[in-house]
């Protein structure tokens, strides 16, 4: 991998703009400032931009439940984002969203789905309407474990294999849907089920390495823009963090050794001492960058903070794109 | 003006869709081949001539593996990136197996992300009731999808309707489901040979009367028609009303009606609980209640499965007679008041 050290210093950015931006949604729930409650990507960072720094601006990509990184690994400002999450008028979906629906078509960020699997079907369209107009844009589709096990996907897999989709099928396997331990629930490995389809299969065991899912991700993305089709990639991560903030579960369905030892392989931390062993930034710089970042998540809180809630008539717009009788 | 079946109105209106715009296409189990009649040139299987995949080629016509859940939410993702497609479900049972697609995604996605998106795509189905096909193949569930807001419903009853309506459709930038009876397909009537569309939530007055009005739907209309003949031969003037969309609905349309007759009867092949007769008896109840000089009376399919066999089928649906029986009791009190 020859990149630059701007991109290098990117993705240090982008996954620390996702840590603190989770941390602090994460705070914020707790304190009733954030309704309901959110899935944080803490821990998963590398993976997250890994694969959303491996496709273009115009490309395509849709999440899941656990998604608020991958608009932010796809460039999204932070802002928007947040004032989404407390459900404000200035919300990337105007308050209409929340945290399970985030979706920021400026950045190719086609949404998120609350219902698992549910976006992998949308994405793969996203690579027809690509393929159909012949303008090169790569679509990709971020699930979990949980929903490698969702018809959906295969009937999604199938598809794009036919037609030579370009579509990535990205598996965030974190290693436990909610509580229920992945090898549990699952025949097999993940990425071996590519084979079955004729397309291949990679599967990153290290996904707290933010170059290696890039790589793997890239390859794929370059065999979709080259019109060769899909591919599968599966990366092996961990969520630091509960399935979900502020979820209390009477039973410790993890490991305390296993967890401690991911705790360990912190991408950020991990990616940190690799640029500055390899010369790309020194300490100084890296606290700055982490300084900023930090601003950035205030500056985002205070947007919010000033941010009026919106109209309750809001309600009943954006159904449809005419309004019609129904709603009057 | 030419005449046309139900069947080639709609093959007509793909074909001119397609011809509008290249960002059009075709997505479905067997419309390669043709099989249903409305890819094609005139009639089933692949024609020398006029065949649409000759006229548009793979790119736009997509032969789809048996897989609805991906071809509904792939159409749904197409649509929110630039194509306008036109998904071909077959039967409208079928629906089922892609529910979270139509009901999560489709009808969602607009909405939830705060209008960033929108998602102009038709999906079209073939209800085969009436036909012995059992009960995985008769349903009409239309009225559960007029349940999930963000969808547009569509219940075409002749060839001209079929052909406008569906060109409206892929016109809309919005989500619409067209549910086809197949008892229709053969119907044929005067349909425009130039382009044309209908607008949704407009209803159509098959005949004015003075006496009942009877809303019907679908394959419900042709039957309310022949029945409000027979009862002008005893002097009971029915007026005959297809909404056409379901939603948007044109409720103007029918309480103005009602306001003029005070009667009301809703002829719906749907199963009765919860059916387009059911929303419609309410909204009349609701908005014209001091109208009506008797009760609304709603002539649907019971709440039953539908059964094989032809000895047990065809009973089951609103007929001329059913219709015309409902009629006569909402009129009773005044026949027996004259006579």
């Amino acid at each position: 991998m020859n990149l630059s050290p701007e991109i290098l210093l990117e993705m240090q950015r982008r996954m620390l703009r996702i840590r603190r931006f989770d941390e602090r949604a994460s705070k914020m729930v707790k304190r009733g400032h954030i309704p309901g409650t959110v899935h944080t990507s803490i821990g998963q960072e590398a993976q997250v931009v890994g694969a959303c720094m491996a496709l273009g601006d115009r490309d395509y990509m849709t999440g899941n439940h656990r998604s608020h990184g991958h608009p932010i690994g796809k460039g999204s400002p932070l802002g928007p984002l947040m004032a989404e999450l407390v459900g404000k008028a200035t919300g990337v979906c105007g308050g209409k969203g929340g945290s399970l629906h985030l979706a920021d078509f400026k950045v190719g960020s086609l949404g998120e789905s609350g219902i698992v699997g549910s976006s992998i079907p949308i994405a793969t369209g996203a690579a027809l309407s690509s393929k159909v107009l012949g303008n090169g844009k790569v679509s990709l589709a971020f699930f979990g474990d949980g929903a490698a096990n969702q018809g959906c996907l295969y009937e999604a897999m199938n598809l794009a294999g036919v037609w030579d989709l370009p579509v990535i099928f990205l598996c965030e396997n974190n290693q436990y849907a909610l509580s229920t331990p992945a090898h549990t629930v699952t025949s097999g490995v993940i990425a071996d089920r590519a084979a079955g389809f004729g397309m291949p299969g990679v599967r990153v065991e290290d996904g707290q390495d933010v170059l290696a899912v890039y790589e793997a991700v890239n390859s794929a993305v370059e065999r979709a823009r080259r019109g060769d089709g899909p591919s599968l990639v599966e990366v092996v991560t961990y969520r630091f963090n509960e399935h979900s903030e502020g979820l209390r579960l009477g039973t410790d369905y993890r490991d305390a050794d296993e967890r401690s030892s991911w705790l360990e392989r912190d991408p950020i931390v991990l990616f940190r001492r690799r640029l500055v062993a390899d010369g790309i930034a020194l300490d100084d710089e890296l606290d700055e960058l982490e300084a900023s970042v930090l601003t950035e998540v205030d500056d985002a809180v205070a947007f919010t903070d000033a941010s009026p809630y919106p109209h309750p008539s809001v309600a009943f717009a954006d159904l449809y794109t005419d309004p019609i009788g129904a709603l009057a | 003006m030419t005449i046309m079946s139900y069947l080639g109105a709609i093959g007509a209106a793909q074909r001119e869709a397609m011809e509008a715009d290249e960002r059009v296409v075709i997505i479905g189990e067997d419309v390669e081949a043709n099989v249903y009649g409305t890819t094609g040139g005139a009639g089933k299987s692949r024609a020398e001539e006029g065949d649409f995949l000759q006229m548009f080629g793979r790119n736009r016509i997509r032969n789809t593996p048996i897989s609805e859940e991906v071809i509904v939410g792939a159409a749904a993702g197409a649509a929110m990136t630039g194509l306008r497609p036109i998904v071909d479900l077959s039967y409208s049972s079928f629906l089922y197996m892609a529910m979270d697609q139509f009901v999560n995604q489709v009808a969602k996605n607009r909405y939830m992300f705060g209008g960033q998106a929108s998602l102009p795509v038709v999906f079209r189905s073939a209800m085969f009731y009436g036909l012995n096909t059992g009960a995985h193949h008769s349903d009409r569930p239309y009225p559960m999808f007029m349940n999930v807001p963000g969808l547009k419903i569509v219940v075409p009853s002749t060839p001209y309707d079929a052909k406008g309506l569906l060109r409206a459709a892929v016109d809309s930038d919005d989500p619409v489901l067209i549910f086809e009876a197949c008892t229709l397909w053969g119907t044929k009537g005067e349909v425009p040979e130039e382009e044309y569309s209908i607008p949704f939530g407009v209803a159509n007055i098959l005949r004015p009367g003075t006496d009942v009005t009877i809303v019907a739907i679908s394959s419900a209309v042709p039957e309310a028609v022949a029945a409000a003949e027979e009862l002008a031969l005893s002097g009971i003037s029915a007026e005959v009303i297809d909404p056409r969309t379901l939603v948007p609905l044109d409720k103007e349309t029918i309480i103005s009606s009602v306001q003029r007759t005070g009667r009301l009867v809703v002829a719906d092949p749907a199963h009765r609980t919860c059916s387009a007769a059911a929303e419609i008896s309410a909204i009349v109840a609701e908005e014209a209640f001091e109208s009506l000089r008797a009760p609304i009376i709603r002539v649907t399919t019971p709440d039953t499965q539908i059964p094989f066999s032809p000895a047990l089928e065809k009973q089951l649906y609103p007929s001329r007679t059913t219709i015309a029986d409902a009629v006569r009791t909402v009129v009773g009190e005044r026949v027996m008041t004259q006579a």
